[in-house]
Parts: structure tokens; C-alpha cells; sequence
């Protein structure tokens, strides 16, 4: 497969001498064609950047972009064969939304009959129709949302840059949103780099994660390594809710130096074979499961309690047994 | 835990305090009339009298014999309106409040988007004192600085003598309408002088609108294929337009009115400010003054509807 996206070695800081601040660190990076690609990471990571470097609109300090086999480094925006769905849509508020969707196509110069019949094509593959002649103010924050879709799929672009493009919509508008996305890459076979901080939205929609952090990518895999096995404390922390145990509690629960121990492959049961035990310090009910903090080998264990027909919970106070596998236990670099 | 006590809220004001204070809580009407009574009073009687005043008196006739004003109603002054010599002002008038007003929007835009997107910390605070200083000296002294400069023997002639450019002038000065034997006796010295003093009225306004443009706008339009000239003339002008129909508001009625630059500055020419003045000063003719000062703001009036029309407010 060819690479829709290369990042090699790139680099970006802003500023310069004492005051300079290294926003993204020697990234190399390859997304293959057709792939969901998503950037995860915090509020500062470096992940926005890193798109703002392949959209054009910030260059890179250090390294080479390609494009579908291009170097387009150094080009501008209006250059480059990926299209930007912005965070805050950046619809254009003097048009319609009709010609906000024919924008690309209207700086290409195609006639006004295609560019109409292109537009309604367009918002209705993304569920609006009949909206062309409105105003964007006129429009729902979904729906804008939906407009800047369109907008930036009308010239078949060979790669979409998504940058948090679901932050501002409610949860329930989100997850719609999120299948819906899903759906259309996979029905228009186009490259799609998402950019998230939400760990839930980046598992549940991606081929492939990349987890940034200050600057760096700490780990590239697919949702399923990410979390089962990630490569670092951060990653563990920040992708799923983790027990990450060091030192003394590490050594003497699970035998390495540094491991993490997922909370909802932890079970209640007997004494007998139990692998720590101690008083439960904290109950908090989350509708499907039930979350409970032990305290033991002088650390505190959260574990994860499925809703299960007639279970009854532990009350805080009670002393519990816990247990778990070999297989839930993933041992962390100590270096890491 | 920390233990932080918040201080009790002050005790509420007894008697005609708190009374009138529950007043105005509960009916917000009076409230909105007691805030907005002073600006009506000042805008409705004092600004929006005087001017009905003014207009009624273009209907009034001044006795040539007598010197009185006649109070009958009558449209004798809008007849003399369209004397050759009368006509002739508002067409210079107007035909110098439009030049102005484009060499005002030509100069100011690209200083404006630089203030507004690329200027930062000093720069913009300079760039801000370097467009406000001027207002912040009187416009008779800046008006006679511009007299020294544009004189036979001024700075500017001076300069292109120096840099042997004398021959450029020469021939400004030798064009038809607006040449003269100066620059400080001709139209060209006139203009030059009202473009200096409105582009301030014309910079702060198109910045303001330049300003409220987000840059992920402009990313967007560069990021689905417009080059930058594309970006300008469809995303920046079109969202720029209503600090550029605002700041020519200013430009084209301050032209409209002023009555000292091209006393000041200029060939002996008539402009309509002039001509209001000396009909109700020297000749005491307040009647014919009313009726040429309705002018202007019939100008701005056709003009406003114009920009509507031209959709220079749809951005807003």
C-alpha cells in the first residue's frame, strides 16, 4: 500500500532562544492509504501541530512532509491534496451554505450548474438537504459541523484532516457523529487523520493510534495494542482507566518492577488464592459497572465490578479478596 | 481539608434606599427609562430640534431688500439650488468626497490588515499612536503645517528640486482641473490634504472589521485551493466590507461638510461647506444655507442605500 501521509523526522518550535518551546519533536510517522489514522494525546501535546504542519498552515522547523509520494514541505496550503475539517468549522459567514460547500470548486473555476448539483450531492451525502440556500448562523452546531464535512470532502481530496471536529457537540450528537464518520471513510475509501483527545472516540473509531505526548509519539498501534499493551506509563494511564504499580506495590502484587493491571480484569472472590486483599476506601457507581478503590500493599487498587444480575456490591469498610489472571497483568519498561 | 470561612454577605440598606432600590429591581422599564432619558433628551431636542429647525428654515425666503427672513413656505431656495454656480459646488463636492473616499480605502487597507493580523505588542502600539497622533493635534495647526508643505517654497518643492523631480510636479500642476501654480493653489493640494486628515476615520474601522475575521477562516479558504488573491477578494474583502462602508461614512460626509481645507488649501473654487457658510454669515441668508446643507445628507442618504444595495453590510 502506498503511503497516503509520511512524516519523517519532523519537527516544529516556536520562538527562538531561551524562550523557544519545542512543540513537536522528530515525528516520523507513515499513514498508509485509506486508513483512520488518529492522533491522541493531550490539550498541548503537540498533536494539532502536527496536523497544522500537513495542512500547510504551520512549517515545520525541522524534517519533510509527503503527500501521496509528494515533499510538500514548504508548500502553502492551497497546494496541498488534503483538506482540513477546522475545530471551529470556520464556515464562511457571507455565504450560503450552498456556496460554502462549492467553495473548492469554485476556485477551480468549475461552472456554476455543476457546482450546485456537486454542492447537493455533497450535503446530502452528509444528511442535510435542502439546507444550501440558508446561512451557516442559521445552522445547529451539528450541522455546521456537518457542512465543513462536506466542504472539504467536495474536491475528493486524498487525504482528510480532522482536528477535534467533535469536540463542541453533546455527548449524544458525538457518538452519532462518530459512526457516521466511520461509515463515510469506509464508504469513500479516504485517508483520514483524526485528531482527539478523547480516548473513547480514538479507540472506538480508528484502524490506528498514535499517542502523543510533549512534542513526541509515544506509541503507534492499533486500539486493541494500545490498550492492552502499552508501551509506556503514560500511554497506561492515559488510554482507559489503569492500575499503574511501581516500587514495593509493583514487586510484591505482580512481581515486576513497574506493571499495569487493568481495573475491570479484577474479580472479587475468597480468601483462598486471592491475590491481595485489604479494606475497600471508596465506592462510585457508573451505571454498567461499579468502581471500587482498595487499599492494599500500601498503594490503592481500583477495580472495575460488572453490573451482573443480583451482585451486591461491597460496602465501603467491608475487606475484599481480589484476583485476577497472569494474562491481565502487563509488565512497564522501568525506564519509561 | 482547609476550612475557609466566606465573609456573610453586607446587610441590605434599610429604608428609602432599599426601597428604591427594590423599585428599580423589579421594573426594569423604569430603570431602562431613567439610564436612557438623559442621551434621548440630549439626542431628540438639542440634535434632532436643531436639524428640523434647520430644514424648516430651508422653506423660508430671505427679503433681498430688507435683509429679514420671510417666514412663508415656499420652495424658492431649492430652485436656486440648481443655479449653474450651485450646481457646480456639489458636483466638485461630491466628485472630491468619492476621490477621497477611495484613496482613503486604497491607503487604509493595507495598513489596517497589517495592524489587525501581523502587527504585534510594539509594533502594533506604534503603528496605533502613529494612525492616532494626528487627531490628537489641532486640525487648523496640521491644516497650515500641510500649507507649508505643499507651498512654491515649501518642503515637498524643495525635496523634488533635490532629487530632481521638479519636472513631475511642473506637470501635476499642468493638468487640466486639478493643477493650479501651486500645490498649495490647486484641487491636487485640496485632496491631499483631506485624504491626510480622514484616513485615520478610514484605518481604525477596517481594522476593527480585519480584526474580527478568525484565521481559521483564512486557513480554510487557503486549505480548499485559493490562492491568496482568491482568499482576499471572496473570504478578507467581503468580511472586511463593513469597516470599509463605516470608515467611508466618515470620509465621504467629512468631505462633504468641511469648509475650511479648501479655503485653506486649494484654487478660489467653491465647495458646498463654503457656500453654506458665507450664505449665512456674510450675506445672513440662513433660508438658502438650510436648503444647500440639506444636500450632503440626501448625498449620504442615495449613498448608504447604495452600500446596502451592493451588499456592503451583509457580513454583519
Amino acid at each position: 500500500m502506498t503511503a497516503a501521509v509520511t512524516l519523517d523526522g519532523v519537527g516544529c518550535t516556536f520562538g527562538h532562544g531561551a524562550g523557544a518551546v519545542r512543540a513537536v519533536d522528530g515525528v516520523d510517522l507513515t499513514i498508509a492509504a485509506g486508513e483512520f489514522f488518529t492522533l491522541l494525546g493531550p490539550s498541548g501535546s503537540g498533536k494539532t501541530t502536527v496536523l497544522r504542519m500537513i495542512g500547510g498552515f504551520t512549517l515545520p522547523t525541522a524534517g519533510r512532509v509527503w503527500i501521496g509520494g509528494q515533499d510538500v514541505t514548504l508548500a502553502p496550503p492551497y497546494a496541498r491534496a488534503v483538506n482540513t475539517v477546522f475545530q471551529d468549522y470556520a464556515l464562511f459567514p457571507h455565504m450560503s451554505i450552498r456556496d460554502n460547500v462549492a467553495y473548492p470548486l469554485m476556485v477551480r473555476k468549475v461552472d456554476r450548474a455543476t457546482r450546485e448539483r456537486r454542492a447537493e450531492e455533497l450535503l446530502a451525502l452528509v444528511q442535510l438537504p435542502g439546507v444550501g440556500a440558508r446561512r451557516p448562523a442559521q445552522l445547529s452546531g451539528g450541522q455546521r459541523q456537518r457542512v465543513a464535512l462536506a466542504r472539504a470532502l467536495i474536491s475528493e481530496p486524498q487525504v482528510l484532516l480532522l482536528d477535534e471536529p467533535l469536540g463542541a457537540l453533546d455527548l449524544k450528537l458525538r457518538e452519532q457523529m462518530q459512526s457516521e464518520l466511520k461509515a463515510l471513510q469506509r464508504r469513500l475509501g479516504i485517508t483520514f487523520l483524526f485528531i482527539t483527545h478523547d480516548q473513547h472516540e480514538a479507540l472506538s473509531m480508528s484502524d490506528r493510534i498514535g499517542i502523543f505526548n510533549a512534542g513526541r509519539l509515544e506509541q503507534l498501534g492499533t486500539p486493541r495494542q494500545v490498550y492492552d499493551t502499552p508501551a509506556t506509563r503514560f500511554v497506561a494511564h492515559f488510554v482507559g482507566a489503569a492500575n499503574v504499580l511501581e516500587g514495593e506495590a509493583a514487586r510484591s502484587l505482580t512481581g515486576h518492577a513497574q506493571a499495569m493491571l487493568r481495573p475491570e480484569r479484577i474479580t472479587l472472590g475468597e480468601a483462598v488464592g486471592a491475590r491481595a486483599a485489604g479494606p475497600v476506601c471508596e465506592v462510585q457507581f457508573f451505571g454498567a459497572f461499579t468502581r471500587i478503590k482498595v487499599e492494599t500493599a500500601g498503594t490503592r487498587v481500583q477495580a472495575d465490578l460488572p453490573l451482573a444480575p443480583g451482585a451486591v456490591m461491597p460496602e465501603p469498610g467491608q475487606t475484599v479478596h481480589l484476583h485476577w489472571n497472569n494474562g491481565a497483568v502487563h509488565a512497564l519498561s522501568a525506564a519509561a | 481539608m482547609n476550612t475557609f470561612a466566606l465573609p456573610p454577605p453586607p446587610p441590605r440598606p434599610a429604608g428609602l434606599r432599599r426601597r428604591a432600590s427594590d423599585l428599580l429591581y423589579t421594573r426594569r422599564g423604569l430603570l431602562l427609562l431613567l439610564l436612557l432619558a438623559p442621551p434621548l433628551l440630549w439626542f431628540g431636542v438639542i440634535y434632532l430640534g436643531s436639524l428640523i429647525a434647520l430644514l424648516a428654515n430651508a422653506f423660508f425666503r430671505l427679503d433681498d431688500f430688507t435683509g429679514q427672513v420671510v417666514r412663508e413656505v415656499g420652495v424658492s431656495n431649492f430652485v436656486a439650488l440648481f443655479d449653474p454656480a450651485n450646481l457646480d459646488a456639489a458636483r466638485r463636492t461630491i466628485v472630491m468626497a468619492i476621490a477621497v473616499t477611495l484613496a482613503c480605502t486604497v491607503l487604509a487597507f493595507p495598513l489596517a490588515y497589517f495592524m489587525a493580523r501581523h502587527a504585534r505588542g510594539w509594533s502594533k502600539a506604534a503603528l496605533y499612536i502613529a494612525v492616532m497622533l494626528p487627531l490628537w493635534s489641532s486640525y487648523l495647526v496640521r491644516l497650515y503645517a500641510w500649507k507649508l508643505l505643499l507651498a512654491k517654497e515649501g518642503a515637498i518643492s524643495w525635496a523634488a528640486e533635490r532629487l530632481h523631480l521638479s519636472w513631475l510636479i511642473e506637470a501635476l500642476l499642468a493638468t487640466p482641473l486639478v493643477g493650479g501654480p501651486s500645490l498649495s493653489f490647486s484641487t491636487l493640494g485640496t485632496f491631499i490634504v483631506f485624504v491626510y486628515m480622514w484616513l485615520p476615520f478610514m484605518v481604525l474601522p477596517v481594522m476593527a472589521s480585519i480584526e474580527r475575521i478568525p484565521a481559521s477562516t483564512l486557513e480554510a479558504s487557503a486549505d480548499l485551493g485559493a490562492p491568496p488573491l482568491t482568499t482576499f477578494r471572496r473570504v478578507v474583502l467581503p468580511l472586511a466590507m463593513p469597516g470599509v462602508a463605516a470608515g467611508s461614512i466618515f470620509t465621504f460626509s467629512l468631505t462633504l461638510g468641511d469648509y475650511i481645507i479648501p479655503q485653506v488649501i486649494g484654487d478660489s473654487t467653491l465647495y458646498i461647506g463654503q457656500v453654506v457658510y458665507r450664505q449665512q454669515g456674510v450675506a445672513g441668508n440662513i433660508p438658502f444655507a438650510a436648503a444647500f446643507s440639506l444636500v450632503p445628507i440626501v448625498v449620504i442618504g442615495v449613498y448608504l442605500w447604495l452600500a446596502k444595495r451592493k451588499g456592503a453590510f451583509d457580513a454583519l
